[in-house]
């Protein structure tokens, strides 16, 4: 055979993959930039501590119940972002269609009467449809998100207007279903505690199995300590956030809220554990590289404009349940900015293909926090307005930095 | 089209050609294609067999991307036949070119940087378990893979961005073997390599033959060519010119077949 020179380099035997660097892993992301959700669930805790220092009635389960209900909204918008944002795109007229869908709930079951579950249906059905224009005109003429949607921002604000008429008001009665779901149904205690050993069970199961599996071929699996840690860690959080918004005053945790819990945690499952959740990072990553690999990147495009428009549409529909109508302001002002702004101070990367559904969770508490002590300090919105546009540029600033420390250590 | 017609008389009356060599995978005769008025490929014939490392070799210009593209799909020749393992066949399309069996790895190796290892090599062909991903599954079998291929990879769960140029190259290789083919066509493996880097790409190419793979390595080092491959196929100005077995020839001999100082085009291909 031959004996050319590249017969210098004797190949050795590699060792698997060894406890010690498993443990060490932590450390090392840290210093290479890939810190994951640390740096918000960190701004939380501080913004949590100032306002309680500041007013007790902050922490106070009452408020925090009130807190959440006023996250839910938002938070369901800003799912839908951090989705479009794994790809490198943004969709800026999430605010109009909340609206235009929130206009079809109020307009449909009020003034025309029609069955409650016929207008969820079109007020939701608004969200695909609008971001299947998008995803089409994106992917066949290659016009950026950015001014693509800017431009749907506009129509889908004319379309909302168009279908509140010249009352430019509807008023939801309060005894209607929907508003009853959005302000009065709080999941029972014992349902809610219900619901968290079963999740608790689940991830156990999971854990537990796929340390087995791993076990058995021979790869490096998690420890039984370091499983039992974060098991234990996971039923405290969601016992104790359970039991807390329940106790005194606190009315439990809101129906509007758990449905945005569940749909965070369903996003995450999608994205981390399907192949279609793979195929959206390959595309944030690199879609030459996608394309190459065989995965349909338009398809995955369009689905994702798709997603995020309805998430956008039930998002609206959350928010025309939680304040009994809508009107032709619902949606605008600040409702997408604030939406962008809690995907991307969750920890959703601006570049594409990185982020995680928890990021709309952790990202929306932030900013409702922020709106919440502030006016529980008495300081108008104009002070809201300012702390929260030095939080997204501290954000911003964070993702840019953890990126240049990500490519020198060359995790890019 | 005169073309159309023999292929199709050809596939109807036979399945393999008469006196085919039984370790020939793939068989190129008259490939040509042009781009407006620049003739890229003037009839090229190329043949490739189980076991053996074909170099293409050749100047700036002398079509060998082109043949890389028309063998990856990415377009069809204007003329030509293509036989994989004695049948005429099209590869119209980058997935027909994977469906058949030839994976080809790019020179820009189009990997997901952000993605890990394991990741990059199951890209869209995961392994699933119910509706998710098999993640355990996967990750045993790129062990297995790379170590079968004394790859230098410590971490499979590792962002491919934190790899070394060789480890990279030898993630894309992998890649290329995960769908088992029976050709992989490697772009310019080592030009982007340092000494031991490309060393430890070429030792993955010697492994590949003996896996029984047909390699077709296309490449600027006359060095690497001569170090790993069984036969060297130059091309000039998209023509043949010249195949030789790499055991009895000289890198003063294929420099002068591809610059054109001997003139080898009569004596194509290898009819045995």
């Amino acid at each position: 055979m031959n004996l050319g020179p590249h017969r210098l380099i004797e190949h050795s035997e590699l060792p698997p993959r060894r406890m010690r660097e498993f443990v060490d892993s932590g450390m090392q992301r840290v210093r290479a930039g890939d810190v994951g959700s640390a740096p918000v669930i960190l701004g939380l805790v501080v913004i949590w501590a100032v306002f309680a220092a500041l007013n007790p009635v902050f922490l106070s389960p009452t408020n925090l119940v009130n807190l959440t209900m006023q996250a839910a909204p938002t938070g369901v918008i800003a799912i839908g972002i951090v989705l479009l944002l794994l790809i490198g795109e943004i969709d800026l007229s999430v605010g109009s269609v909340s609206g235009l869908a929130g206009a079809i709930l109020a307009v449909g079951s009020v003034q025309l009467q029609f069955p409650l579950p016929v207008v969820l249906l079109a007020a939701l059905l608004c969200g695909p449809v609008v971001g299947l224009v998008y995803g089409i005109v994106y992917t066949r003429f290659g016009v950026p998100g950015f001014v693509l949607t800017l431009a749907g921002l506009l129509a889908v604000l004319g379309l909302q207007l168009r279908v509140l008429g010249t009352a430019g008001s509807v008023t939801i009665p309060f005894d209607s279903v929907i508003v009853q779901f959005g302000q009065q149904w709080f999941i029972p205690a014992a349902i809610m505690y219900a619901l968290d050993a079963l999740v608790v069970a689940a991830v156990a199961w999971h854990l537990v199995s796929e340390a087995r599996r791993r076990a058995n071929a021979g790869l490096a699996a998690r420890t039984p300590l370091s499983m039992g840690l974060r098991i234990a860690a996971l039923a405290a959080l969601l016992t104790f956030s359970t039991w807390y918004l329940g106790s005194g005053d606190g009315r439990g945790v809101g129906a509007m809220v758990l449905l945005f819990v569940a749909l965070v945690g369903g996003t995450h499952l999608l994205l981390t554990r399907t192949r279609f959740g793979r195929a959206v990072f390959a595309v944030g990553g690199s879609v030459e590289g996608a394309r190459r690999a065989g995965i349909r990147v338009a398809r995955v495009q369009i689905s994702l404009f798709m997603l995020c428009s309805t998430f956008a549409a039930l998002g609206g529909i959350l928010a025309a349940a939680r304040l009994a109508g809508a009107n032709q302001s619902s949606g605008g002002g600040d409702a997408f900015l604030n939406a962008i702004a809690a995907a991307v101070i969750g920890g959703t990367s601006l570049f594409g293909g990185r982020g995680s559904a928890f990021a709309a969770l952790l990202g929306v508490l932030v900013l409702t926090s922020i709106s919440v002590g502030l006016t529980l300090l008495s300081l108008d919105s104009s002070v809201r307005y300012i702390v929260t546009g030095g939080v997204l540029v501290l954000a911003v600033i964070f993702d840019s930095i953890s990126r240049r420390s990500r490519a020198a250590a060359g995790r890019a | 089209m005169k073309r159309d017609a023999d292929e199709n008389s050809a596939r109807a009356l036979t399945v393999a050609e008469p006196g085919q060599h039984p370790d020939r995978i793939l068989s190129l005769r008259g490939i040509t294609k042009r781009f407006g008025a620049v003739r890229a490929l003037a009839g090229i014939d190329l043949d490739v067999h189980a076991g053996e490392v074909v170099a293409i070799v050749g100047d700036n210009g002398a079509g060998k991307s082109t043949l890389v593209k028309i063998l990856a799909g990415v377009y069809p020749p204007d003329a030509g036949t293509i036989r994989f393992f004695g049948s005429l066949t099209d590869i119209p399309s980058p997935t027909e070119s994977l469906d058949l069996g030839i994976a080809t790895v790019f020179q820009d190796l189009a990997l997901c940087d952000s993605l890990d290892v394991v990741s990059n090599l199951w890209l869209g062909r995961e392994l699933t378990r119910g509706v998710g991903l098999d993640e355990v599954e996967m990750e045993k079998r790129s062990w297995e893979l790379l170590r079968e291929l004394h790859a230098r990879i410590t971490d499979v769960r590792v962002p491919v961005a934190s790899l070394s140029g060789g480890q990279r190259q030898t993630v894309a290789i992998a890649r290329a073997l995960i769908g088992d083919p029976h050709v992989v066509v490697l772009d310019e493996p080592t030009a982007a390599l340092g000494v031991s880097q490309t060393a430890e790409v070429l030792n993955l190419i010697e492994r590949l033959r003996e896996r029984g793979l047909g390699i077709i390595l296309v490449s600027h080092s006359i060095t690497d060519v001569l170090a790993v491959a069984d036969r060297v196929v130059v091309l000039r100005l998209g023509r043949n010119n010249g195949d030789f077995r790499a055991s009895d020839t000289t890198s003063d001999r294929l420099i002068a077949a591809i610059t054109g100082a001997i003139d080898h085009s009569r004596r194509t291909g290898d009819d045995e």
